[in-house]
């Protein structure tokens, strides 16, 4: 059956694909809350947030662009969610095809409908002054980082997404991560924070990935931030990776 | 199993941590014959179709589709097979003709579009066929969830509770395209807590009570269980449905226009 992976999982990628530029709002909705954010730190905070660099929004914008993707991948979940509980993904299931095509449309839909959400916000950021003489490497060196932290946590999303009994289970998960980037680097240098709280920010994901965007953005040459930042996302990717899967074959016997 | 026996079930038991659900459950059923399990809720007619469909494993026991065990062979069930569970499972985002044009792509075969136009006719449904599944009324949904399950024309079809939730109109038409159906040769088995569903459609009729099937015959042999007929007169008042169906058409042709005030 697994010749048929990929016409299997291209004709249910392009039925996700329709749910989502059917339902605009979700990619709005998701780009909303990290621009609120974006505006409120620039235009109210900034003024009074001492981070060495002449621009906020250069300064904050890797933080911003973490918490799109977190605040996105909360779709991700809900689409599969509803999948489960209509009851199509039995009917995949029981039918001919390459049975995990059907997890790995949600994961490069989540993937395709976050990279839309990122450009919005971006796009958002350039309008409020966000500047970068970053060249082409270094944009590919960014979006390699946000897609492999997309990825990461799109598997992590994909555990809620099969088991949660609610909507709103199945959603929540996602909250502690779009808290995430204030303990970090994302909005001020970590070293004006109490002492637990800095070690806490110095050593958790986000700080090291905020830290390697950042870089890239500003043509500093890239510290040993860059492989702490790599070995977080792929070290979650392939732990999320391995429960997901188990959840899935717990759920399809 | 006999050449004429399709599906095969045999000493299945299933249980879901302490409670035992299936405790020993025997059948067979017939090529080219619908077959009613009955039960009440929590009988454990879903769990049946669960592990016929490849859905689930039993703990204990054999059932085989067309000859090949569901437990060894997953794969090759599922090309002879097609399920319409408990809830219409249809895309409520796409329209009617995508969920047939995806379910034909799905199945690998040719011309997606052309199978999805003559289902949509078949089933009633071509004037709705652009439209959003989410404008669809109850019976709509059911008739073009069933659609989607004859694509391929697979040779058994697995029908989970198909009328439950329906008004009594989109229940006929549920009913007439069952009938339809086993007239083309295909193996229904149908699963219902409603005794006359069984009574109207079913060749066979199986009672899964706790966990095991209590009886099983025809609707005939069923009767003679009990003791024989007694004649009564009384007089024939004409019952609620009667007068519902005949009040808003029997046949459903209105159907195609209930709630449809959403069209996308």
């Amino acid at each position: 059956m697994t010749k048929h992976f990929f016409g299997d999982t291209a004709a249910l990628l392009g039925r996700s694909l329709r749910h989502v530029t059917r339902s605009v709002d979700t990619i709005v909705t998701t780009a909303i809350t990290p621009i609120a954010m974006m505006l409120m730190f620039v235009y109210v905070f900034g003024g009074a947030i001492e981070t060495g660099s002449d621009s906020y929004v250069n300064y904050m914008l890797p933080g911003i662009l973490l918490i799109t993707i977190a605040s996105g991948i909360a779709y991700t979940a809900f689409r599969l969610f509803t999948d489960m509980k209509s009851g199509i993904f039995e009917r995949f299931q029981s039918m001919p095809i390459a049975r995990s095509s059907v997890l790995w449309a949600h994961v490069l839909t989540s993937l395709i409908a976050n990279l839309l959400s990122l450009v919005v916000v971006v796009l958002v950021a350039l309008l409020m002054g966000f500047r970068s003489a970053a060249g082409v490497l270094a944009w590919l060196g960014v979006a390699g980082i946000l897609i492999l932290f997309t990825l990461a946590l799109t598997w992590i999303a994909v555990i809620p997404g099969l088991t949660a009994k609610s909507v709103d289970g199945a959603s929540a998960f996602s909250y502690p991560l779009i808290f995430l980037p204030f303990l970090s680097s994302a909005f001020v240098p970590t070293d004006t924070m109490p002492g637990p709280v800095r070690a806490f920010a110095d050593h958790q994901p986000v700080t090291s990935i905020v830290n390697t965007i950042r870089d890239l953005f500003t043509q500093q040459p890239v510290s040993t931030d860059i492989w702490i930042a790599l070995a977080w996302c792929v070290g979650i990717l392939i732990v999320a990776y391995v429960f997901a899967m188990n959840t899935y074959r717990r759920k399809i016997a | 199993m006999t050449a004429q026996n399709v599906i095969h079930v045999q000493g299945l038991e299933k249980s879901y941590k302490q409670l035992q659900v299936l405790r020993g459950v025997d059948f067979d059923v017939a090529r080219g014959s619908i077959f009613a399990l009955l039960g009440s809720n929590g009988a454990g007619k879903t769990t049946v179709v669960k592990i016929l469909s490849t859905l689930l494993k039993a703990d204990a026991g054999t059932a085989s589709v067309n000859g090949l065990d569901v437990a060894t062979h997953p794969a090759n069930v599922r090309e002879s097979i097609s399920l319409t569970g408990q809830f219409a499972a249809v895309d409520e985002i796409l329209s009617g003709r995508e969920n047939l044009v995806l379910v034909a792509r799905l199945r690998h075969l040719k011309d997606p579009g052309k199978i999805a136009d003559d289902l949509l006719e078949r089933f009633s449904l071509t004037d709705a066929g652009a439209r959003k599944v989410s404008t669809y009324s109850g019976g709509m949904r059911r008739r073009l969830d069933i659609a989607m399950s004859l694509i391929g024309n697979p040779p058994v079809i697995f029908l989970d509770e198909p009328t439950t939730g329906l008004d009594p109109q989109a229940r006929i038409e549920v009913w007439q395209a069952v009938k339809e159906l086993a007239g083309r040769g295909t193996t229904v088995l149908l699963t219902t807590q409603y005794l006359d569903e069984a009574e109207q459609l079913a060749d066979r009729i199986a009672i899964l009570h706790e966990g095991r099937i209590i009886v099983n015959g025809t609707l005939t042999e069923l009767k003679q269980l009990l003791p024989p007929a007694k004649v009564e007169y009384v007089e024939k008042q004409p019952t609620l449905e009667d007068v519902f169906l005949t009040l808003v058409g029997a046949n459903g042709k209105n159907s195609h226009d209930r709630n449809a005030g959403t069209d996308a």
